[in-house]
C-alpha cells in the first residue's frame, strides 16, 4: 500500500514539474528580450535530447552499441525536406536540378484546411513521415547489421551512415535531394514551445515502451542475452525493434533537427555529429532518460554559448591568452570525456532517473538521519 | 509413467566436431533425472540443444509427443521447457521482481499467483524484492535464476549445474529445493559436477563420457557401482 501511494505522489510532483516546464517554455516565447543564446540552446537542446534519447534507448537499455544516428537522422531532415518545399521558391532550390516532387504536403493542406490546421497537421505528418522512412531504413540495415555484437555493430552502423551520407549526395538522387547543394524553403519554427511539445511527446512514448513488458525484455538482453533467450525472448525480434524504434526517433529529431536550422545539408550529418551524441549520451548516463535531457541541454549550453570563447582568440590589453584558437574548444571537449570515462563512468545520472518525490524522500531520509545521529 | 522427454540419436556438432555423439535418453513424468559426467562430456550441450539454443545436427527431441528439434527456443519456453542456464545468469542491473516478471515474459494471463508461489518457496526473495538481482549472494542469486524459471510454469525444468561456484551447505539448500519443485509435480533434469549429491536426489541418472551414454540407472545403483565412483564419486577402488 505505501508503495502505492509513494508513487502518486511521485507522479503528481512529476507531472507538476513538466507542467512548469512547459509553461516557462510558453512564457519564453511571449516575453521580449530574451537572449537569442537561451533560445538557441533551449530548441537544439530538445531536439538533441530526442536523439539522444533514441540513442540510449538502443546503447543504454538494449545493449546495442550503435553509431549510426547521424545517419537517420539525416534520413528524417530529407524527408521532412523535399516533401515541404514551398512552390514559390522550388525552381530557385533545385537551381541545377528538376525536382521529382512537386508538391509541398504542408501547402497542399494548408490550402485545404485553411493555414494554421493546415501547418499543424503538415508538419505533424512530416514528422511522422520521416521518423517512418528512418525506421524503414533502419528495418533493411539492421538485417544484416544486427547479426554482429559489441563493436563490430558500431563500426557497421557508423559505416552505414556514412554510407547513406554519400548516397544523398549522389547526382542520381539530385532532383529530390538537391545532390549536395542546400534544402530550404520548408516550415520551420520559431518558437520554443513547439519543439519542446513534439520532443516531450516523442520522449514520453519512449518511456512508456521502456517501462512495459516489452522495455523490460530490452533490459533483459542488455543484461544477458543468453539468460534472455533461455527465458523465450525471441533475440532477432527484440533487437530488431529497438534498432527501428531508436530510429525512429531519430528520424524525426533530424526533421526537428531541419526545421530548426531551416535548411539541410548532408555534411551536417557527419559522424562527428554521432560522437556528440555519444558524448551526451555517456555524460547525461547510460541507461537514464533524464541523464540523456540533462547531458544534451548541459552539452549546447556549453558548446554554443558558455565555452564559446574557447575558439576566439581573446587578447587582454597587449596580452594574447593562450591557446585560446580556433578548434580549441573541441579540445576542452575531448578531455571533458577522457574525465568522464575515466573517472565518472556512470555519468550525471548513472541509470538513475529524476524523481522529485525521490529527492524529497532521501532528502527527509538525510534529515532523520542526521538527527538520530545527533 | 509416461515419458515427458525422449531423446533418439541426437548429434551436435561444434565447426564439424562431435559434442554430443548420438545419444538415446528419457525423462519420465514426475521425476528427477541427472546427468552426471566430466568436462566436455556434452551435458551442457544436450541441455541447450533441448532448449533450442543450439541446433542439432540430427536426431528427435520429444517433448509431451512434439517434436522440438528446429524449434526456437521461444516455442520451446512456451510448450513448457525452461532453463536455468549454468552459472545462474540473472539480469544484475534489474530488480528480484523484474527478474521474476522476465521469466514469464511469453505469458499474458496474470503472474500474482506463481510469483506469491515463488516467494513462498525463496523468502528470501522476498525480503528482497526491491534489490538490484547483481548485489545478491551467488546462492541467492542461484534462488533468483530457480525462481525465474519456474514463473513461465514448466513442466519440465533444466538445471544446468546448479551447485556451481556455492558453498557446500548452500548446495544442500539448493537440492532440498529441488525435491521440493520435483513434490509439486515439476519434472526435473539436472545436470552436475556435484555427482554424489546428484545421485542422492536422482530417481533416475544417466553417465555421459565424451559425447556418448556410458552407462545408466536408478541413482543408488550408480552411487554404489565401482566404475561410477571411481570415476565421479572421488572414492577410491
Amino acid at each position: 500500500m505505501e508503495k502505492k501511494k509513494g508513487l502518486s505522489l511521485q507522479t503528481i510532483l512529476t507531472i507538476a514539474g513538466i507542467a512548469l516546464i512547459y509553461l516557462l517554455a510558453f512564457l519564453l516565447d511571449r516575453i521580449p528580450g530574451v537572449p537569442i543564446m537561451l533560445t538557441t540552446v533551449l530548441r537544439k537542446g530538445a531536439i538533441y535530447s530526442l536523439v539522444a534519447v533514441s540513442m540510449n534507448l538502443l546503447n543504454g537499455f538494449t545493449g546495442l552499441f550503435s553509431l549510426g544516428q547521424a545517419g537517420f537522422m539525416l534520413v528524417g531532415a530529407y524527408t521532412f525536406a523535399a516533401i515541404n518545399i514551398s512552390s514559390g521558391i522550388r525552381s530557385t532550390v533545385y537551381q541545377y536540378y528538376d525536382p521529382l516532387l512537386k508538391f509541398s504536403l504542408t501547402e497542399t493542406l494548408q490550402n485545404a484546411l485553411g493555414s494554421t490546421a493546415g501547418t499543424v497537421l503538415g508538419v505533424f505528418v512530416s514528422l511522422l513521415l520521416a521518423g517512418l522512412l528512418a525506421a524503414v531504413l533502419a528495418y533493411l540495415i539492421g538485417l544484416p547489421v544486427l547479426k554482429l555484437k559489441s563493436d563490430y555493430l558500431a563500426i557497421a552502423t557508423l559505416g552505414f551512415a556514412e554510407i547513406i551520407r554519400a548516397l544523398v549526395q549522389l547526382e542520381a538522387f539530385a532532383p529530390v535531394t538537391n545532390g549536395s547543394q542546400l534544402l530550404r524553403g520548408f516550415p520551420y519554427f520559431t518558437d520554443t514551445f513547439m519543439p519542446f511539445v513534439i520532443v516531450g511527446i516523442c520522449i514520453a512514448v519512449v518511456v512508456l515502451l521502456i517501462n512495459s513488458t516489452y522495455g523490460r525484455a530490452f533490459k533483459a538482453i542488455r543484461d544477458d542475452e543468453i539468460a534472455a533467450e533461455a527465458m523465450g525472448i525471441n533475440l532477432a525480434h527484440h533487437k530488431r525493434m529497438a534498432f527501428i524504434i531508436s530510429s525512429f526517433f531519430a528520424g524525426i529529431s533530424g526533421a526537428l533537427l531541419a526545421m530548426y536550422q531551416t535548411t539541410v545539408q548532408a555534411n551536417t550529418f557527419k559522424s562527428a555529429m554521432t560522437y556528440e551524441i555519444l558524448l551526451i549520451v555517456v555524460i547525461g548516463g547510460i541507461g537514464s532518460i533524464s541523464g540523456s535531457c540533462i547531458g544534451s541541454f548541459l552539452f549546447i549550453a556549453c558548446s554554443e554559448w558558455w565555452l564559446r570563447f574557447l575558439d576566439n582568440e581573446t587578447y587582454i590589453g597587449a596580452f594574447k591568452v593562450p591557446l585560446l584558437r580556433t578548434g580549441f574548444r573541441m579540445v576542452v571537449f575531448s578531455v571533458v570525456i577522457m574525465i568522464v570515462v575515466l573517472f565518472f563512468r556512470k555519468g550525471i545520472m548513472g541509470t538513475r532517473e529524476i524523481s522529485l518525490a525521490g529527492l524529497a524522500d532521501r532528502l527527509r531520509k538525510e534529515s532523520v538521519k542526521g538527527g538520530k545521529e545527533a | 509413467m509416461r515419458n515427458i522427454l525422449e531423446i533418439k540419436n541426437l548429434v551436435v556438432t561444434y565447426g564439424g566436431i562431435e559434442a554430443v555423439k548420438g545419444i538415446d535418453l528419457k525423462v519420465e513424468e514426475g521425476k528427477i533425472v541427472t546427468l552426471i559426467g566430466s568436462n566436455g562430456a556434452g551435458k551442457s550441450t544436450t541441455l541447450k540443444a533441448i532448449a533450442g539454443l543450439v541446433r542439432p545436427k540430427t536426431g528427435e527431441i520429444l517433448f509431451d509427443g512434439a517434436e522440438l528439434a528446429g524449434k526456437s527456443t521461444d516455442q520451446i519456453v512456451s510448450s513448457g521447457v525452461t532453463l536455468v542456464p549454468e552459472g545462474r545468469r540473472v539480469f544484475e542491473n534489474l530488480t528480484v521482481a523484474e527478474n521474476l516478471r522476465i521469466g514469464a515474459y511469453l505469458r499474458k494471463d496474470s503472474l500474482a499467483d506463481d510469483l506469491a508461489r515463488v516467494y513462498d518457496l525463496f523468502p528470501r526473495l522476498k525480503e528482497r524484492e526491491w534489490q538490484q538481482a547483481g548485489t545478491l549472494s551467488g546462492g541467492e542469486q542461484q534462488m533468483l535464476a530457480v525462481g525465474r524459471a519456474l514463473m513461465a510454469r514448466p513442466k519440465l525444468i533444466m538445471m544446468d549445474e546448479p551447485s556451481l561456484g556455492l558453498a557446500p551447505i548452500v548446495v544442500r539448500g539448493i537440492f532440498e529445493i529441488i525435491r521440493e519443485i520435483n513434490r509439486q509435480g515439476i519434472t526435473v533434469l539436472l545436470i552436475e559436477q556435484n555427482a554424489n549429491m546428484a545421485l542422492k536426489v536422482a530417481d533416475w541418472a544417466y553417465v555421459m563420457q565424451t559425447g556418448s551414454i556410458l552407462m545408466q540407472g536408478s541413482g543408488k545403483e550408480l552411487a554404489a557401482n565401482e566404475e561410477v565412483k571411481a570415476a565421479y564419486l572421488g572414492t577410491a577402488k
